[in-house]
């Protein structure tokens, strides 16, 4: 049984920043500095895993959780690996076209599960590679780093995915090419469009960021007007990175809001859809929330008022149109902290008073479920899962400092790429 | 011991009486007619009422039955069998609703397609053969062929017409996957001629009938897969509505392929076999019957519509202005057979605006008419006038106001929380744009919607009107009182701001 909840607010959130961040450094691959995506025995490594790590090294640095000197070698292992791995379209590389499979070896690097080469997964880890690439502006060791860093991101051929199209799949495989997967509706690729619009090399047309935004909605839902989503967490990543307050595009201009504004419209429906809790589901309230992306309980099935409970393994719930299975992320509400920080740490101390088993070792699961019993509390996933660690990390760390904002403000990449996309104002 | 109401033969016969009479003599020509009307399915029947109603003199032309799909192999079965599943799957949840699961649920498949004729035959009065002709309608069965301009073939009896609507309808789009002719596959033309339940059934195609079909024969106790080539189903419809419809027949049992393609098809010791494909991932789905239903293509072969100037294409059908005249003025086309919104309804009111058009002088446009349309699954799916989407591409800002279905006290009454109404507006006026409904009866609350439209009611005037109570269509009343609202609100604003 942990204590966290009866700690001040800033050590209660430095203390589960710093546990988030040692998985990182816990689970990477000392010869590749991979980082596996979960904790799990034989777990692969995520890019998008990696993508977060590297960018959270500046943060450690700040903290003084590790060295400057630490944190480049760090960075330098992997934008190597990342450089000299195999590039081809056989089934077995690492990545093709410079996007990277989305599961890799932990060892070699090599693609696992047939996974596919992924878009978004690529731009997270791109968008990591950016962070790095401009905090490390000395010289020596730090010189390469830039060089690897900008190779990396030029490498990127965003033109080819989208496949003669103006808009982008989700990702591509060797055995059948472009998935037939788009992105429709808002959701968390505006990293993802931002990145290609910006490069140097091989730049999307903004014609297809406009494409996009035709398929966005609009809505006054519970009582709040919101660009819709539903998973919690496509209101966060790309917020991770970009400081979107103050910046508008065009769609924004036309509604008069932001997309920081909109993350916070969202986290207001998440906590009104929690109050009403349509389904029943245990503990749903005002104060615990968190429908997003994560692990649930799967097969697992009960009978409830005469009707049968379904539940879901890993799948990107969403509120209100689901799916919902009574499965929150206990992490998302830290998550949201920039946006909303009375709700985000009043939520959190709650479920770490009610539901203490959510944090083990100062680190949040990735799923929870106290509506399927399992023993004496609620099921909860086993283990850790990096992409919720890389979150957590860079987004306290973005509402005590600003950090990554600031760095990634400083990148001409993403400065171009969020102009091409039509933003303007603000600090653009 | 129980009476049970089984298909009597005369229902049967009854039917074919009415739709293709055996001892139908066709009638001597008149010198000229009005109108003459090739296919009588709902458009091609809607036209000949309108027309002959109104005193023309009308030429019907059927090669097969009156009624068209809708009647015979389409709308009419289909609900048919979908009440029966509904009852059948409401049994099962039975618990829900405070009663026990009936101790025998176990179905008669031949009394549920028995009942489904019964139906067929009582909807097939109104539209006989005897009544039409007692319309003043001359009915001619056989094929139809245009001669010139301003002539057609009733099979070998020459009709002179002074216009002209072509209403041939559509038929189940045929499939090129390998091997799948050999398997003796179904259509929705065939799906109704089954005797007996299938132990497991394959649906190729996640469109409207794939769906509805699929759904409901799962709930009557087939093992159904159904596989869809793209990423969602209803390709039409809304993500979020087509995301809750999959998984509501998830729920109901039904095993879902999506993005998935079929690529091969065989049969082997009785049993029929769809190779396919998810992500270049191979699979095979063994099943009793195959249903296909990947779309309808446009009936317009054989017609002899070069010889009267009407230009085709096998892909779109018929071209058509937007008077739904063809390239041929004096020879207009409704419903499937020019139309892209494949519904009855729809061929139904084309019809209608087409012989207004042709014969009583008027000019009334088919994109000015907002047609709802709607998916029978549980929930139903229904949708009327633009799509956020299509709003979006003619750079009109749009709204939508939401109202889900478990906020609204008459359907969580009746256990039917699944669903939302979204009304979508244009931004800076109350005006009404479209809307999208996801609801148990969303096939009957999209009329409320089309009712509003049609007489150009905004979202104002709609807060007002008072509806009964408790009754889902107050999620409309909701989503409406939403707007005032935030109207409200932002005028109390600027006023407190000036």
């Amino acid at each position: 049984m942990n204590n966290l909840a009866r700690l001040s607010d800033e050590v209660l959130t430095t203390r589960l920043q710093r546990a988030a961040f040692s998985y990182l450094i816990d689970y990477a691959n000392p010869a590749t500095g991979l980082v596996a995506d979960t904790s799990r025995p034989g777990s692969p490594c995520s890019i998008s895993v990696v993508g977060f790590a590297l960018s959270c090294l500046p943060i450690a640095v700040g903290n003084g959780w590790i060295s400057r000197a630490d944190a480049a070698r760090r960075a330098s292992r992997l934008l190597k690996f990342f450089m000299q791995s195999k590039q081809s379209d056989a089934p077995d590389a690492t990545g093709y076209k410079g996007f990277y499979y989305h599961f890799l070896d932990m060892e070699t690097g090599q693609r696992v599960w047939q996974c596919e080469l992924s878009l978004i997964d690529t731009a997270l880890l791109i968008a990591g590679v950016l962070v790095v690439g401009v905090y490390f502006d000395g010289g020596g060791d730090e010189i390469e780093i830039r060089e690897l860093a900008d190779s990396l991101y030029r490498r990127v051929d965003w033109r080819w995915a989208q496949n003669g199209t103006e808009g982008l799949s989700q990702g591509w495989k060797p055995e059948c090419g472009f998935l037939h997967y788009g992105w429709e509706g808002y959701n968390e690729a505006t990293i993802l469009y931002i990145l290609g619009l910006g490069s140097p090399s091989f730049p999307l047309a903004p014609a297809g960021y406009v494409t996009w935004g035709l398929t966005y909605q609009w809505e006054h839902l519970l009582d709040r007007d919101v660009l819709y989503s539903g998973p919690l967490f496509t209101h966060l990543f790309s917020h991770a990175w970009i400081d979107f307050r103050g910046i508008r595009d065009a769609f924004m201009r036309e509604k008069a809001s932001d997309y920081f504004e909109n993350t916070k419209s969202a986290i207001v429906i998440h906590r009104e859809y929690g109050e009403r809790n349509p389904h029943g589901f245990e503990a749903y309230s005002r104060d615990f929330w968190g429908v997003t992306a994560g692990e649930g309980p799967a097969a697992e099935e009960c009978r409830e008022n005469g009707r049968d409970r379904r539940f879901y393994g890993y799948m990107s719930r969403g509120v209100p149109y689901g799916p919902d299975d009574g499965t929150i992320a206990p992490w998302a509400m830290l998550a949201t902290l920039p946006f909303a920080t009375d709700t985000a740490l009043a939520g959190t101390r709650r479920l770490l008073e009610k539901y203490p088993q959510v944090c083990s070792q100062d680190r949040f699961s990735s799923g929870f479920n106290p509506t399927l019993r399992v023993g004496s509390g609620g099921w909860l996933s086993e283990g850790w899962f990096g992409l919720d660690q890389g979150l957590l990390v860079m987004m306290i760390e973005n509402h005590r400092t600003g950090l990554i904002w600031e760095i990634m403000r400083r990148s001409r990449y993403v400065r171009d790429g969020l102009k091409r996309a039509g933003f303007e104002g603000g600090w653009l | 011991m129980p009476l049970t109401p089984r298909s009597k033969p005369e229902d049967e016969e009854t039917f074919l009486r009415r739709v293709r009479p055996s001892d139908w003599n066709n009638p001597t020509p008149q010198k000229t007619y009005d109108l003459a009307i090739v296919g009588a399915g709902p458009a091609g029947l809607a036209a000949a009422e309108h027309a002959a109603r109104h005193g023309f003199r009308v030429a019907l032309i059927e090669h097969n039955r009156l009624g068209g799909n809708s009647l015979n192999v389409g709308s009419v079965p289909s609900k048919a069998i979908i009440s029966t599943a509904r009852v059948y799957g409401t049994m099962q949840d039975a618990e829900a609703f405070g009663a026990p699961i009936p101790s025998e649920p176990a179905l008669d498949f031949c009394q549920v397609m028995a009942r489904m004729r019964r139906i067929r035959t009582r909807i097939s009065e109104y539209f006989s053969a005897y009544n039409l002709n007692a319309l003043g309608i001359d009915i001619f069965f056989g094929n139809a062929r245009f001669e010139s301009v301003d002539t057609l073939l009733a099979g070998d009896t020459r009709l002179h017409f002074k216009k002209a609507l072509i209403a041939t309808g559509a038929r189940p789009e045929p499939s090129d996957i390998p091997g799948l002719e050999r398997t003796d596959y179904r259509t929705s033309t065939t799906i109704f001629d089954m005797t007996a339940l299938p132990k497991r059934l394959a649906v190729i195609g996640g469109g409207p009938l794939g769906c509805e079909l699929a759904q409901a024969f799962c709930r009557l106790g087939s093992h159904v897969t159904i596989v869809q080539n793209s990423p969602k189903f209803l390709p039409r419809e809304e993500r979020d509505a087509a995301e809750i419809l999959s998984r509501s027949m998830a729920r109901d049992g039904v095993d879902i392929r999506l993005n998935t393609t079929v690529v091969g098809a065989r049969r082997e010791e009785g049993v029929r076999i769809l190779k396919t494909v998810n992500n270049g991932v191979e699979s095979e789905i063994q099943a009793n019957e195959i249903l296909l239903s990947i779309g309808r293509a446009a009936n317009v072969e054989g017609l002899g519509l070069e010889a009267a100037g009407v230009e085709f294409d096998t892909e779109q059908g018929i071209k058509v202005d937007d008077f739904l005249r063809s390239t041929n003025p004096d020879i207009y086309a409704a419903g499937d057979a020019c139309l892209a919104l494949k519904f009855t309804n729809a061929a139904q009111a084309s019809a209608r605006m087409a012989t207004q058009n042709a014969l009583m002088q008027e000019q009334l446009r088919w994109s000015q008419s907002p047609i709802p349309w709607c998916t029978y699954c549980d929930p139903e799916i229904a949708h009327i006038g633009l799509q956020v989407w299509e709003a979006r591409r003619q750079s009109i800002p749009v709204k939508t106001f939401t109202i889900m279905m478990h906020d609204v006290d008459r359907a969580i009454v009746d256990g039917q929380e699944t669903g939302f109404v979204k009304i979508h507006i244009a931004e800076t006026s109350d005006t009404i744009l479209g809307a999208t409904i996801v609801a148990s009866r969303a096939s009957e609350l999209i009329n409320e919607m089309a009712v509003i439209m049609n007489n150009g009611i905004g979202m104002m005037a709609l807060a007002e009107i008072v509806h009964t109570y408790p009754t889902q269509s107050e999620a409309i009343i909701l989503a409406a009182q939403a707007y005032k609202r935030e109207f409200d609100k932002t005028s109390h604003h600027a006023e407190s701001g000036a």
